[in-house]
């Protein structure tokens, strides 16, 4: 038998087929059904007016009113189109562009904003600098994720790292009167709770879930008690810590709705600025990030060119909780004001739906964290004038989030040896 | 560089994994440590490359003694390794994977991603690799990927490079590619340390060879040594390397696939229509490099894919799309590729395992409570049967040696009445002996008229057993011939070339 002399294979991965889902053309279908609903059969009337700057602004942009019931119809027909555009996109092509997926998020909220505040108005720099402040400890908490997943840790203790963050810095910050020291000290107890899981999912190789749920739990528990015996007996010495003031930076404030929005902020916000992009420069661009990325990828191979896994993993997974401690200190400096009970509530673990959500990438979920502080700052905006009852509104972060997680997400691929143990043979 | 062990000794508990062994290796030799599946090679050179701490003995350089905490000592000292495994992350660029561990900063600690490309282009151009320092590892064939480690070996100036079975991934024609790289190796002055249990390539490429066994040292040989000579040497009593195996005598169509398509988690289309069909007597060997497609097809078979197109049928009847429970019913057998993983239950008895598919009713269950005394009765007579060495019937199949858990896999499944009988990589890891004893019994289910599949990589095993031969390459089949094709023929056909006078099926043509 002859065979072919000439060879020419052609190097090439295997060949991929485009399933064509449906799922997103019928998602956008029944929001659009819903939009139908809503702002056309439950419309209402009025108008609803945007206020684009406030009054002590430089540059006045005059506000916008936008008449409900006309709009809402507009808004539905638009939505229907674009669910059409959708389907027709994935019979032709198999996929839906993400620019649509974008477009209709957008209209569907202004619109969801213009009937549900009808007939009032809607602050819109007021919401927006709402938003950057309630995703302050969402995007703490998400890179505190990011790197400790991206190490191949699970970190569902960002919950017990921002609420020790929180009680620790409103402490400190009271006692001394300086809240730097307070940031200081709530990096760490961050650091003190990483130490937990490290120490337990590290060295004795212990469930890394199981492990951070006992912690968040330890910490509610934990910091329940010192409230109640500690704090309580002396409010005004322990737990009246002075606050972050806002800071103006010149001319950059007054930029119509964005100044506001991102330059009339405290300081530990514009610590986001900086963390943000520190840490994806330096996941993405340095001998740190590439070690730290291969250990969590395949410990056995950074094992055998030199890497030492453990130690990379244990001070990785501490600095996580250095940064996601931070986030616990916006909530009493930043925010509040003071510390109570379990005030974090449940953002840890929804910084940790922002890490999935943004495909362990520090700005991916940074913006995840901006969408779920987004959806947390509409519930209050919405509160009065919204004809749907409180309570829903109340859910609508979650809701936000499962969405998020489970519907637009769909397969991702994680760090590859995270939540492994890494036993050396 | 001139390496020396000096009675290097390992121990897990009770296992002796390493019994004094000594070796030298002269600077520019390829040294072969050639020994069976299990008899310390790999543990030897995990011990020289740092990754395990021996108990007893020293390691020299240059008449130096060694101390290595770490790989990264035993890089430093000069010695690099290409693992069985690749130890490359597959998300990162091959520059991001030959820089690794010794990364080159720039301002603001900035990688040196540029620097470290040219390096891998200056290595790649003195050995005539061509390899895109950009391609992400996880897209490169695997062939390339053995390129990359061993750029990566040489990037950190190895001058001692240890292959631990390099060739197990390969097709005959990137074995025969390797060589020649290992040859030119050695001639620019580096010495090679060269694992393996496959007699040819040894006999091909060693200057020396050491031989172990179980732990030892049994003696060294020169490359003229005969196959029968080094297989004796390394199984301690003389062995028959070919299987014995009268004519086949095919009957019936048994099992027809006809465009058979599957498509994996990754949207990836895996198996990409294949049609071919066996009859009853006769062995269809399915050749062909891990992860052409093989492993889905197996699976397809048994009812273990979800997303399956086309048409598989058995005796005439579809089994295409049924439960594992009915594929079963149907009367296939199965022996799984990885024993451990899909075909024991390592926790569980050897009785229990070898009822573990029978679960659904008598004999061995009535009115939903365990039979026990049927079940130890037929566990009993099985143990006999297929020379299973173990202490009794309640031992954990977890404690039984490779070629024993083996047996145990192949008493379970050829003890029900088939129809088909599918044997995935059955010889995986085996020592010779019950390399033999599973060869032995394939054939004879061959010869009691049923109908069977070897999927195998192993070309020796494929020419071995096969009636015909039928090579997957890309999830295609790149054409099937008679079990007589030479070497060479297959050989070209496992890299996707198809031979004249074939049509191939699927994606399969290059």
């Amino acid at each position: 038998m002859t065979v072919v002399a000439e060879r020419n294979i052609v190097v090439a991965g295997p060949t991929t087929v485009v399933i064509k889902s449906w799922k997103i053309p019928i998602i956008l279908g029944a929001f659009a059904l819903l939009a139908l609903v809503l702002f056309v059969i439950l419309g209402r009337n009025g108008t609803t007016t945007f206020i684009l700057a406030e009054p002590t602004d430089f540059l006045q942009v005059a506000p916008i009113g936008i008449p409900v019931r006309a709009s809402g119809i507009v808004a539905t027909v638009l939505l229907a189109a674009f669910a059409v555009l959708g389907a027709w996109f994935v019979r032709s092509r198999g996929r839906v562009p993400l620019w649509i997926d974008i477009l209709f998020g957008f209209v569907f909220l202004v619109e969801f904003l213009t009937w549900a505040a009808a007939p009032a108005s809607v602050q819109v720099p007021g919401m927006l600098l709402q938003t950057i402040a309630l995703s302050v400890p969402l995007i703490f908490g998400a890179l505190g994720g990011v790197i400790s997943e991206r190490v191949g840790v699970v970190n569902i203790a960002i919950e017990g790292q921002l609420l020790a963050g929180a009680f620790v810095s409103a402490m400190i910050a009271s006692i001394t009167h300086q809240p730097l020291l307070g940031l200081i000290g709530a990096m760490v107890a961050g650091v003190l709770v990483s130490f937990i899981l490290a120490a337990f999912s590290i060295k004795y190789l212990v469930d890394q879930v199981i492990v951070g749920v006992v912690i968040n739990v330890f910490i509610v528990g934990l910091t329940n008690f010192l409230y109640s015996t500690v704090l309580s007996e002396s409010p005004e010495l322990l737990n009246s810590p002075p606050r972050f003031e806002a800071i103006d930076i010149p001319v950059l404030s007054q930029i119509p709705v964005i100044g506001p929005t991102f330059f009339r902020q405290s300081l530990i916000v514009y610590l986001v600025y900086v963390a943000v992009p520190l840490v994806w420069f330096g996941l993405f661009h340095t001998r740190w990030g590439l070690r730290l990325r291969a250990v969590g990828e395949h410990p056995q191979a950074a094992d055998t060119v030199g890497i030492n896994v453990t130690r990379t993993r244990f001070w990785n997974v501490s600095l996580a909780g250095a940064i996601a401690g931070l986030g616990g200190a916006f909530f009493t400096l930043g925010s509040v004001g003071a510390f109570s009970r379990e005030m974090t509530g449940g953002q840890g673990y929804i910084a940790l739906a922002a890490v999935i959500f943004g495909r362990w990438d520090p700005i991916r979920a940074t913006v995840a964290a901006l969408l779920f502080g987004f959806a947390n700052e509409l519930q209050y905006v919405l509160q009065d004038t919204s004809p749907i009852p409180s309570e829903f509104m109340l859910m609508l972060p979650y809701v936000v989030t499962i969405l998020a997680v489970a519907g637009l997400v769909g397969q991702v691929r994680g760090p590859a040896a995270s939540g492994k143990p890494y036993i050396k043979s | 560089m001139k390496l020396e062990l000096r009675g290097i000794t390992k121990r897990f508990g009770a296992l002796i994994a390493n019994d004094h062994i000594d070796l030298v290796v002269e600077p520019g030799e390829i040294h072969c440590l050639l020994g069976e599946n299990g008899a310390g090679k790999s543990t030897l050179m995990n011990v020289l490359y740092g990754l395990y701490q021996a108990d007893d003995g020293e390691i020299l350089i240059d008449d130096v003694e060694q101390h290595f905490a770490g790989p990264g000592d035993a890089m430093k000292a000069g010695i690099g390794m290409v693992h069985q495994h690749f130890m490359l992350i597959p998300v990162f660029t091959v520059a991001e994977n030959v820089m690794l561990g010794h990364e080159e900063t720039k301002f603001g600690g900035r990688l040196d991603l540029a620097g470290a490309r040219a390096k891998v282009r200056e290595i790649s151009e003195r050995f005539g690799f061509s390899v895109d320092p950009d391609a992400l590892v996880e897209d490169l064939p695997v062939g390339v990927q053995q390129r990359v480690e061993i750029i990566k070996a040489l990037s950190r100036d190895a001058k001692v490079l240890v292959f631990d079975e390099p060739t197990a991934v390969l097709t005959p024609q990137e074995t025969d590619e390797l060589i020649v790289i290992m040859k030119q190796l050695r001639d620019a002055g580096t010495s090679i340390v060269f694992i393996t249990h496959k007699l040819r390539e040894v006999r091909e490429v060693a200057d020396r060879i050491t031989i172990i066994r179980l732990g030892k040292v049994v003696g060294e040989a020169e490359p003229t040594a005969t196959n029968a000579e080094l297989a004796s040497l390394m199984v301690g009593r003389a062995v028959d390397l070919t299987v014995d195996k009268g004519p086949e005598k095919p009957g019936a169509e048994a099992l027809v696939v006809s465009n058979l398509s599957v498509i994996d988690a990754r949207n990836q289309l895996v198996v990409n229509a294949v049609s071919f069909e066996v009859r009853a007597g006769e062995i269809l060997a399915i050749a062909g490099v891990q992860g052409n497609g093989q492993t889905e097809l197996t699976e397809a078979l048994l009812g273990l894919q979800h997303r399956v197109t086309g048409e598989i049928t058995l005796d005439g009847k579809s089994i295409r799309n049924r439960s594992v429970r009915e594929v079963l019913d149907a009367g296939v057998g199965f022996i799984p590729e990885d024993r451990q993983e899909d075909g024991l239950v390592a926790e569980f008895t050897i009785a229990e395992n070898l009822m573990l598919d029978r679960s659904t009713g008598a004999p061995f269950i009535r009115g939903g409570a365990l039979q026990r005394g049927f079940i130890a009765e037929f566990a009993e007579k099985k143990i006999g049967e297929f020379d299973i060495r173990a202490q009794g019937i309640d031992t954990l199949v977890g404690k039984l040696s490779g070629g024993n858990q083996q047996k145990v896999v192949l008493a379970r499944e050829l003890s029900r009445d088939l129809r088909l009988f599918v044997a995935a990589q059955p010889t995986r890891g085996l020592d010779v002996g019950s390399i033999e004893f599973v060869h032995t019994r394939i054939v004879q289910t061959r010869d009691s008229g049923i109908p069977v599949i070897v999927v195998s990589t192993e070309l020796d095993e494929v020419v071995a057993l096969a009636d015909r031969i039928a090579v997957m390459y890309r999830g295609g089949i790149v054409g099937i011939v008679p079990g007589d094709t030479p070497r060479e023929t297959l050989g070209l056909m496992m890299a996707g070339e198809v031979p004249a006078g074939e049509t191939s099926q699927g994606g399969a043509a290059a």
